[in-house]
């Protein structure tokens, strides 16, 4: 498959050098060339020690053809994405399919801010997109790489200064087709100082066939600016998921990001922030309930460069049947981050003797004056609580949901939104097969 | 209407409860005091459905019909409540859910509608006015950080909630003090009446003052070997558990 990739990005970089500058040309052929060497990551190398990929990368999947609009016959009715929306919040929206744009599922604008796709903003805004485009993404792996060398569409946002917008921007990624398809998604996001944003994300697989989306993201949070992002990965059980995340934010900056991973086959989340001005915050937490044979994979890094930041991260894990989790969480306090403090916490349920977690806390501190806490457990439900719900009347079922939610919560009380709240107890509801739409 | 029939339960293959008969009708009081290690919890456990303990022989019968094969939360459908000496601490779940779900999942197995969120939080306020506990209690987490005696008030509060046929109050008097005995007591007499009946488990004669008993019971060894009226629970405060003890060899 890495051939067929390669070939693909060689017989397409025409349309992508058509699109940008030879700048970002010779960048995506540089990150091709670091794919080929590289190839898919194996279960020998450190960071996929837990997931291999393997599996992943046999089927003989489409390839979505660069800077093609989607043509009618592509076309999906509202009504059959409807459901994998949070509907009763007034919203942006921005709908793709198989990676590319749907103008007649969306609600974008230009007025205050930008809120559309990249695949335009390669046209409208070249000078933006390339001053941005690949700039946090670099040093990564190879699975970056390829997405660095094929992605052209995506969310793209920008907001100027001071600008809050006004309402949250869904964003949907809709696989669907009578082949097994892999994409290549590409997001851009730009807050300038003091402005805010909220981003509701979901990945979303209509068909039967083996569909695997390779995400990158790139966000850049300027000072005093402030970014929320909720990402709904309750995907059905032959899609899969890598997306990795890149958060740079500056003074004062504040991200918060909710990773809630329910359903889909694999997925493996590269969450990774960079504090580089004083006094900025990220804030991370993550829920994963993990059943059948799926695979959860959490590997986060934040990056302290500038002192007084803080980071605070909360995972939980609830794995049932054959269903594997991972987490790796990094810190790394860079020598003038002073006054750092950094928080991180994994906690998991292991509901069945064959559900297994890989969890590991990896921090580096170079710093001297810095307060840094981190622990992870691994448990069972606890009897004596159960026995007390139960001699209450809940029910068997109903008991280990609710215990659950609760092992859960913490995860999850940061997400403000009713409606998405509402939206959330049914997805992990309808995961425990209880009716929960009105436990949070 | 509870009926208790020659019970020998063991845990971990040691026999806790050594042939326990006890018949208790609407409108009672039956205190159990006895000695620590006696089989009071382990009774009351056991009654609620605990599946920790394997029962080795006899029968629970309420309203003429064995429990013993019934789950704990079927014998809670029935009406059968337990307050427990140590109420779990459950972060995450708010005192308000919880009760919540209890009560409509009651009255589900009832076949009743259940309580919408305003009629609820209704009684709620009723109850917890009853019981001198401050409203924010209901957003509270279950249990977690509460004080002995705020958890203790918290059992009564659910059992005034769930309003049970048969109640079982374990323990309920350790870790309070006199003025909250006082409140817990006189939550615990409003819901008397002669459509339920209580089963009052404790150390001391103290409670017994507040929740007067019909009938006063003392297990030892995991056996009734003494039972009387009020008046036995003060020569039992008078004269301590060893005249029983010796009585019994």
């Amino acid at each position: 498959m890495k051939d067929r990739l390669s070939a693909f990005y060689w017989l397409n970089e025409t349309q992508f050098a058509q699109a940008s500058s030879e700048q970002i040309t010779s960048q995506r052929r540089s990150a091709i060339e670091k794919f080929e060497i590289e190839g898919f990551p194996s279960v020998r190398d450190e960071e996929w020690k837990y997931t291999s990929l393997k599996k992943l990368i046999t089927p003989d999947y489409l390839f979505p053809s660069p800077f093609v609009p989607l043509d009618q016959e592509e076309q999906i009715d509202f009504n059959d994405i409807k459901q994998f929306l949070v509907n009763d919040i007034d919203c942006y929206q921005v709908v793709f399919i198989n990676g590319r744009y749907s103008s007649w599922l969306s609600e974008t604008t230009h007025t205050n801010y930008d809120i559309c796709t990249l695949g335009s903003a390669w046209k409208k805004y070249p000078e933006v997109v390339e001053s941005y485009f690949n700039k946090l993404t670099k040093d990564d792996g190879p699975l970056v790489q390829l997405n660095t060398g094929l992605a052209w569409e995506g969310l793209y946002i920008n907001v100027p200064k001071n600008i809050i917008v006004d309402k949250p921007i869904q964003v949907l990624y809709i696989s669907t087709g009578d082949t097994p398809v892999f994409n290549q998604t590409r997001s851009l996001i730009i807050l300038s100082e003091g402005s805010s944003a909220e981003i509701i994300e979901r990945h979303h697989s209509l068909t039967n066939h083996e569909t695997w989306t390779n995400a990158v993201d790139e966000l850049h949070v300027g000072s005093n600016a402030k970014i929320h992002w909720v990402k709904l990965q309750h995907d059905s059980s032959n899609a899969s998921l890598t997306q990795h995340s890149k958060i740079h934010q500056e003074k004062d900056s504040t991200a918060i990001v909710h990773t809630i991973s329910t359903g889909g086959k694999l997925i493996r989340n590269n969450l990774d922030f960079s504090l580089t001005g004083k006094g900025a915050e990220a804030r991370m937490f993550g829920l994963s309930l993990g059943s059948d044979r799926q695979l959860v994979d959490h590997h986060t890094r934040v990056d302290h460069i500038a002192p007084n930041c803080s980071s605070h991260e909360a995972y939980k894990g609830i794995y049932d049947e054959s269903s594997r989790g991972v987490f790796n969480g990094k810190i790394y306090v860079h020598i003038d981050a002073q006054k750092t403090q950094a928080y991180q916490q994994n906690n998991n349920l292991i509901l069945s003797e064959k559900a297994t977690i890989d969890t590991k806390p990896q921090l580096e501190i170079f710093a001297d004056d810095v307060k840094c806490t981190h622990g992870c457990t691994i448990g069972q439900l606890d009897e004596d609580a159960l026995f007390y719900l139960r001699a209450r009347g809940i029910r068997n079922k109903e008991a280990k949901a609710l215990l659950m939610l609760a092992f859960a919560n913490d995860a999850i009380a940061d997400i403000q939104h009713p409606s998405l709240r509402v939206k959330l107890s049914q997805l992990i509801g309808r995961k425990l097969g209880v009716d929960m739409s009105n436990a949070l | 209407m509870l009926e208790i029939v020659n019970l020998h339960a063991s845990i971990d293959n040691k026999v806790i409860l050594n042939g326990i008969n006890l018949k208790i009708n609407l409108g009672e009081v039956h205190a159990i005091m006895g000695p620590n290690g006696s089989g009071k919890s382990t009774l009351s456990n056991v009654i609620a459905g605990h599946d920790g303990y394997d029962i080795i022989s006899g029968d629970i019968l309420f309203d003429g019909d064995s429990v013993l094969d019934f789950p704990p939360e079927k014998r809670a459908h029935l009406g059968l409540f337990l307050s427990f000496q140590y109420p779990v601490e459950i972060p995450g779940i708010t005192v308000s859910n919880f009760i919540r779900t209890a009560l409509n999942e009651i009255r589900k197995a009832k076949g009743e509608e259940s309580l919408g969120a305003s009629p609820m939080l209704k009684l709620m306020r009723e109850k917890m006015k009853v019981l001198e506990m401050d409203k924010g209690f209901l957003s509270r987490s279950l249990n977690e950080g509460f004080s002995g005696g705020e958890k203790k008030r918290n059992e009564i509060f659910q059992m005034a909630m769930l309003e049970p046929k048969m109640a079982i109050l374990d323990e309920t008097d350790s870790g309070l003090d006199i003025d909250a005995l006082r409140v817990v007591a006189n939550g615990v007499n409003a819901l008397r009446s002669d459509r339920n009946a209580f089963i009052v488990i404790t150390h001391y004669q103290r409670l017994l003052d507040y929740i007067i008993p019909d009938f006063v019971h003392v297990l030892f060894n995991g056996k009734i070997v003494k039972s009387g009226g009020k008046e036995l629970a003060i020569e039992l405060e008078k004269r301590g558990y060893d005249w029983i003890k010796k009585e019994q060899k």
